[in-house]
């Protein structure tokens, strides 16, 4: 269904932070910067219930942007980008359901097993929710430069 | 409320400031939020970031925008670290290629600043209105949980058991020396024992709960404030009273039996002492640990009491010095582990009223404190052996000196830092079970020696 840039995808797959921005009950951006797990169609993130405050923002105002715009969270890539899209709460197990995506996370922070195996230090930080982005508009700026207008791209049915 | 304070905009805004590039956020008009990176030039004490305007974007003046910082450092083969991120809000106005924001609000976090596990105890409630709302939506109760095995550890924290255990079977060793000893009876003090202790641990967190401690403490670890179970939404409070009560009954059916079958005077006092100052612990109307008595109430349960008590079941009442002085360093050292532990716990334990020695003393003297009640462990066994009443082997418990030695100088450094002070507690907790395995393999020296060469004695004088 998506059709994202190809450099988009490359910089989504290999970010180890990204910035989730959500709309706030006051219609201010508010930005949190999370780890984008990238499965080829949708974008992906997990929110711990001790963090959820974005899920509230996000369960009434599902219009969200992700930006990659750390050089040195894409190992040292000068492009940049944002993807707007609609997000959606994936709640039905907090327990373990966001567990399916362990093997993305694992390989950008390697550490997030070994914490898992010892989730009884810290219990609450791996019950956690899943925010599935589907994506609808991308802006994508090949040099990384702001005094270069992005290329846009919309993807998804609005794109058909 | 936040879990993190809101910092004020011009803080915000010097932060904001050492970051390589600034995030400009604003909502555009199809309701999605849009985000450019962009080069800011901050001035923090006129409240105002200016930077170029992004090429191809329209920046909108009629609502507030953001400028957020990020940073992370990329660790191969872990992750990273080093995280921290800045969000200033405010208008923004255009003048010619140039666009200016008035900061007006600010938020962020560092976790140089704010450790990780921290933030994430500061941000309990937010978990617990989580579960409220998804049960709610739901109609049915939806709880945090973990595995059986990781709840029943961290519920009872039975990693300290050897607090019980220690004292309990150098009772029974000593009583085995004086040629006393009857495995059954042995079996159940160690079960009956570890009850009394497993129902102190689960009421501790009842009545600490009630009594607003567990929860003014933002900073607990694995060694200090409570299971924080009931904080977690892991087990209820009421679960957890009626587990202390299972625990208790379940001490007390032991005891029962213990006094129906090698009772005696000596052990029904004991027991009756030790449910007192168990229960009483942190239970009203007595709260010793409320009151500063906490380390001494500590010291009798896990020292005398139990040593004793072990030691008159075994002999069916009677008493004698040895026992008694062989339990003061004990005493003393389990004292030192709660006494250490309540460190880090001291600004949410001020908070509740609960006057440890930690709260009511300065750095200085909790350090020398340590220092003289650890020195005090080791003079009593010296003493004890000089005049005869401990045997020769029991100098073995000075083997574990640099342990001490080692958590007296890691107090300094750490006392603020409660994250760095666990490796000290870790050293602490082992500390006192090493003086014991000590003083439990001093005894089976004796015996050893004493069936080998009945005639030869270990004592001096």
């Amino acid at each position: 269904m998506a059709n994202i840039p190809a450099p988009v995808g490359e910089l989504l797959g290999k970010a180890l932070v990204g910035e989730l921005t959500v709309i706030d009950a006051q219609g201010r951006p508010v930005t949190y910067p999370l780890i984008p797990l990238w499965d080829g169609e949708r974008v992906y993130m997990t929110s711990s219930s001790l963090f959820s405050r974005k899920l509230e923002h996000i369960r009434a105002n599902p219009k969200v942007s992700l930006s990659i715009t750390d050089p040195v969270a894409v190992d040292g890539r000068t492009d940049r980008a944002t993807i707007q899209g609609d997000a959606r709460i994936i709640e039905d197990d907090p327990h373990g359901g966001w567990e399916r995506l362990l093997p993305i996370w694992e390989q950008k922070e390697p550490s997030i097993v070994y914490f898992l195996k010892a989730r009884v230090a810290l219990p609450l930080f791996f019950e956690r929710a899943l925010i599935e982005i589907t994506p609808r508009r991308v802006l994508y700026w090949s040099d990384g430069d702001p005094a270069s207008a992005p290329a846009v791209t919309v993807v998804g049915e609005e794109a058909a | 409320m936040r879990s993190t304070p809101e910092v004020d905009a011009r803080t915000g805004l010097e932060k904001l400031a050492t970051y390589p590039y600034q995030i400009l956020t604003w909502v555009d008009d199809a309701g999605y939020p849009v985000s450019v990176a962009v080069d800011a030039r901050v001035n923090a004490s006129e409240r105002t970031a200016r930077f170029e305007t992004p090429a191809g974007l329209v920046v909108p003046t009629d609502r507030e925008v953001s400028l957020t910082g990020s940073h992370i450092r990329p660790q191969p083969g872990y992750g990273y670290d080093e995280r921290r991120h800045v969000t200033v809000w405010g208008p923004v106005t255009v003048s010619g290629p140039t666009i200016s924001l008035e900061g007006r609000t600010a938020w962020g976090w560092d976790e140089a600043e704010v450790p990780f596990f921290e933030y994430s105890e500061r941000s309990v409630a937010k978990s617990r209105k989580y579960f409220d709302a998804l049960s709610a939506e739901r109609g049915t109760p939806v709880k945090p949980s973990l595995s059986l095995g990781f709840l029943t550890l961290r519920t009872t924290r039975l990693p300290f058991l050897t607090a019980t255990i220690v004292p309990v079977v150098l009772g029974i060793l000593i009583a085995t020396s004086h040629g006393q000893f009857d495995l059954v009876a042995a079996l159940l003090t160690i079960i009956g024992a570890c009850f009394v202790q497993l129902g102190l641990n689960v009421a501790n967190d009842v009545f600490d709960t009630i009594q607003g401690a567990d929860d003014a403490n933002v900073t607990p670890t694995q060694f200090s404030g409570g299971s924080r179970v009931i904080q977690y939404g892991l087990v209820s409070l009421r679960q957890m009273a009626t587990l202390s009560t299972v625990f208790y009954v379940l001490a007390g059916a032991i005891g029962l039996i213990l006094l129906a079958t090698h009772g005696s005077t000596a052990l029904l006092v004991i027991g009756v002492v030790g449910f007192i100052v168990s229960l009483g612990y942190t239970a009203p109307p007595l709260k010793f640990v409320y009151r500063g008595l906490g380390e001494i109430a500590v010291a009798l349960g896990f020292g005398p009491l139990m040593l004793l008590g072990a030691y008159v079941v075994q002999t069916g009442g009677a008493l004698s010095w040895e026992p008694f002085v062989a339990s003061i360093p004990i005493a003393l050292l389990v004292a030192l582990i709660l006494y250490v532990n309540e460190i880090p716990d001291r600004r949410g334990d001020a908070h509740a009223h609960k006057l440890t020695l930690p709260v009511r003393f300065s750095k200085a003297a909790v350090i020398g404190g340590y220092n003289l009640a650890a020195a005090a462990a080791y003079a009593v066994i010296v003493l004890g052996v000089g005049t005869g009443i401990l045997p020769i082997p029991a100098l073995l418990m000075l083997l574990t000196i640099p342990l001490a030695v080692r958590v007296s100088r890691g107090l300094a450094p750490n006392y603020d830092n409660p994250y760095a002070l666990m490796a000290v507690m870790g050293v602490n907790v082992k500390l006192h079970l090493y003086a014991g395995l000590m003083l439990g393999a001093a005894y089976v020296v004796v015996l050893i020696v004493g069936a080998a060469w009945p005639t030869m004695s270990l004592f001096l004088g």
